[in-house]
């Protein structure tokens, strides 16, 4: 393993000065919401450990975390992590095309296997044989599978390779399903979100490429530092949640003034992301402050549970897409009636019998 | 026990009662069945639940906003705090309630263990079916519930008071944190129902199923009071059955 470079040579071979490289590890420490003890622990391992190669696939997806990657807010992270992942395989960024490219994937792989980190963003297409996605003249499920052999750990970008997204979307006429139904043995770090957001994505990178080792995740499989909480947990709107002032339509006073999104279906209090602390476009607003609630991106098949625009989940088996109140209060009101009317039988039957029954 | 009533367990009524009952030539008898705890427990039952589900609508529907500044006002926060008290009260009863089964009398493990084995249990609900239906003229006697009644209380309430319970502290957990006691017992419910949207729209549609048996039980409860042969509502509230007639089963 002695011939392959560290992180400090390949940076340094890029012609980022050591000053640079510094700065670098304190931004990542605090990124990584680590105390700036860690900055010097992170140069450290930089210096010293031989670099984690990382193939980034691409299956049906719309490219749209790659999209965000290349915007991290800070323009080194961006450029060193982009730059050591290009020297790798990734079909969007890298150089190289065609035979070429597909070659180079084959070296990493086997110069560096069970080392290498596999990133997916997308997700493989199951229905006939997995024609619905073809990369390189095959289908993208059998890259997938080569690709994940013989990696160390893989990385889900994305709504789509985490959940499916919409691609899965019903009727899912290409039978899309996300990474880990096709990827059984390997860990996998879900980074949801249509698209993730860029910070969220480094940090996820840059911690695995500088402890060795995967973050610590959660029940779902998502890293825990990213996503513990709901947007609703840090969103700044919530003292307005907590008083009950709300957005009741979208051109009233409440809209105006900033009031909690809730009854326009806002799905922060149902969505793991963060929007609210980490924002967009390094950290200029995020969906809830330009005034439209969140969408739930982040959440398995958000696609499917009926209006942007309503808190609770159609209900499809009703025929009609209903929500739990409206079949709820359906029902209840049937019951009601019928009460209504048993109660009457029961009054006349029981005048009828009065006499019979006291005698 | 579900099966009509046996003569010779029924204690003779206070004589008192039957002469004030004067014209009427009927001899009450009456059994105590609901021991205090479980009594207490129904009406802590009663009062948490109600408030749960007006709460846990105005969770789901917030009230017109308020005006004013939001530091002055903390009206959806008193809401889901009352939500979470009688989520509790209601958790903690319930744990009491299955510690009475285990204790109390013979009544109070009918609300857990339905005999749905016993060919003459079957027979009473078919009985009891009819007697609804107004094909019975006279319902039969019974100590303790009816088999309808139990079957309603274990399917509709055991059931999905369980489930609010369930449902309810997986949400809960949202709010506490990774990691907090709720998370780790009962987070587990979140991807197992979708995800936590989803758990919302279950918790809503539980409520709908509980209201639907509070008021099918309420009405029975009232008309059974007034149509059955054995009291109902006073036997919650005091612990004695007193049954209206001495005719047989
Ligand atoms: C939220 C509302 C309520 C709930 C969840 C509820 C639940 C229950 C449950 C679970 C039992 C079975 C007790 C056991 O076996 O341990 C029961 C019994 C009973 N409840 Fe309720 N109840 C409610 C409201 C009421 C109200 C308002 C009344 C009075 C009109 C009432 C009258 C009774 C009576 C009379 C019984 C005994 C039935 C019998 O002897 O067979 N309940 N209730
Ligand atoms: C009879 C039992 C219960 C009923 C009828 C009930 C009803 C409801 C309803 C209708 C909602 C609104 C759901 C939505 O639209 O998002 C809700 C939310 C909630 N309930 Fe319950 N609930 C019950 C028991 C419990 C229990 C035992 C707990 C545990 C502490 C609990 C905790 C919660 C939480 C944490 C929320 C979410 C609050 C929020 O989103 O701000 N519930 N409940
Ligand atoms: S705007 Fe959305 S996330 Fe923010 S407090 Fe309101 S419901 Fe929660
Ligand atoms: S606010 Fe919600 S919908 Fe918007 S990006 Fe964040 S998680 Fe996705």
């Amino acid at each position: 393993m002695s011939q392959i470079e560290t992180f400090y040579e390949v940076m340094r071979r890029q012609g980022i000065t050591r000053r640079s490289f510094l700065k670098y590890c304190s931004l990542t420490a605090a990124a990584l919401g680590l105390g700036p003890t860690f900055a010097p622990k992170i140069a450290n391992a930089m210096e010293t450990k031989p670099r984690t190669p990382v193939l980034w696939l691409h299956g049906l997806e719309c490219t749209c975390c790659s999209e965000s990657f290349i915007r991290s807010a800070h323009p080194l992270v961006k450029d060193v992590v982009l730059s050591m992942i290009s020297l790798d395989y990734d079909d969007t960024l890298m150089a190289a095309a065609g035979h070429q490219a597909e070659q180079s994937l084959e070296d990493t792989m086997k110069k560096y296997k069970g080392e290498y980190i596999l990133a997916v963003e997308g997700n493989p297409p199951l229905n006939e044989d997995g024609m619905f996605c073809i990369v390189g003249g095959k289908p993208f499920l059998d890259q997938l599978k080569h690709a994940a052999k013989d990696a160390k750990a893989i990385i889900a970008w994305g709504s789509c390779a985490s959940w499916g997204c919409v691609q899965a979307a019903r009727p899912n006429p290409t039978q899309a399903v996300p990474i880990h139904k096709v990827i059984t043995d390997k860990p996998i770090i879900k980074v949801p979100g249509c698209p993730p957001i860029a910070e969220v994505m480094t940090g996820v990178i840059t911690y695995m490429l500088t402890f060795g080792c995967i973050p610590e995740l959660d029940r779902q499989g998502r890293p825990k530092m990213f996503y513990s909480q709901r947007i609703h947990d840090k969103c700044y709107r919530r003292p307005h949640f907590d008083a009950g002032q709300f957005v009741e339509h979208w051109d009233d006073e409440g809209a105006r003034k900033g009031y909690c999104l809730y009854k326009v279906g806002c799905k922060g209090p149902t969505t793991y992301n963060a929007c609210s602390t980490v924002r967009w476009n390094e950290g200029t607003s995020f969906p809830i402050q330009a005034g439209h609630g969140c969408i739930g991106c982040s959440e398995e098949g958000f696609w499917d549970k009926g209006s942007f625009y309503d808190r609770l989940s159609n209900i499809q088996q009703f025929g009609i897409e209903q929500n739990a109140d409206q079949i709820g209060m359906a029902v209840a009101g049937g019951v009601g009636a019928a009460i209504a009317g048993h109660a009457a039988v029961s009054a006349i039957k029981r005048a009828q019998h009065k006499g019979e029954q006291e005698s | 026990m579900t099966t009509a009533v046996n003569k010779q367990q029924t204690a003779t009524a206070d004589s008192q009662a039957t002469r004030d009952a004067g014209l009427i030539k009927r001899r009450q008898t009456a059994v105590y069945v609901y021991e205090a705890p479980l009594r207490l427990w129904h009406w802590v039952t009663v009062f948490s639940v109600l408030t749960l589900c007006v709460t846990g609508y105005l969770i789901g529907s917030p009230l017109p906003t308020l005006p004013g500044e939001a530091s002055d006002n903390y009206l959806m926060g008193y809401i889901r705090f009352a939500h979470f008290a009688a989520g509790y009260l209601l958790a903690v009863a319930f744990i009491g309630r299955i510690y009475w089964a285990l204790v109390g009398n013979s009544h109070a493990r009918e609300l857990f263990l339905v005999p749905l084995h016993r060919v003459q249990w079957w027979r009473e609900a078919w009985h009891e079916v009819r007697w609804y239906l107004f094909l019975e003229k006279t319902p039969k006697k019974y100590i303790g519930h009816n088999p309808l009644g139990q079957c309603a209380m274990f399917f509709m309430f055991v059931l999905g008071n369980l489930f609010m319970i369930f449902t309810g502290f997986a949400l809960y957990g949202e709010g506490l944190g990774q990691d907090s006691w709720a998370d780790q017992l009962f987070g587990w419910l979140i991807p197992l129902l979708g995800q936590s949207q989803g758990v919302h729209s279950w918790h809503h549609l539980g409520m709908w199923y509980l209201i639907i048996f509070v008021m099918i039980h309420v009405y029975v409860a009232v008309r059974e009071d007034i149509m059955s042969r054995q009291s109902l509502i006073s036997t919650m509230i005091g612990g004695w059955r007193m049954f209206k007639d001495d005719r047989p089963d």
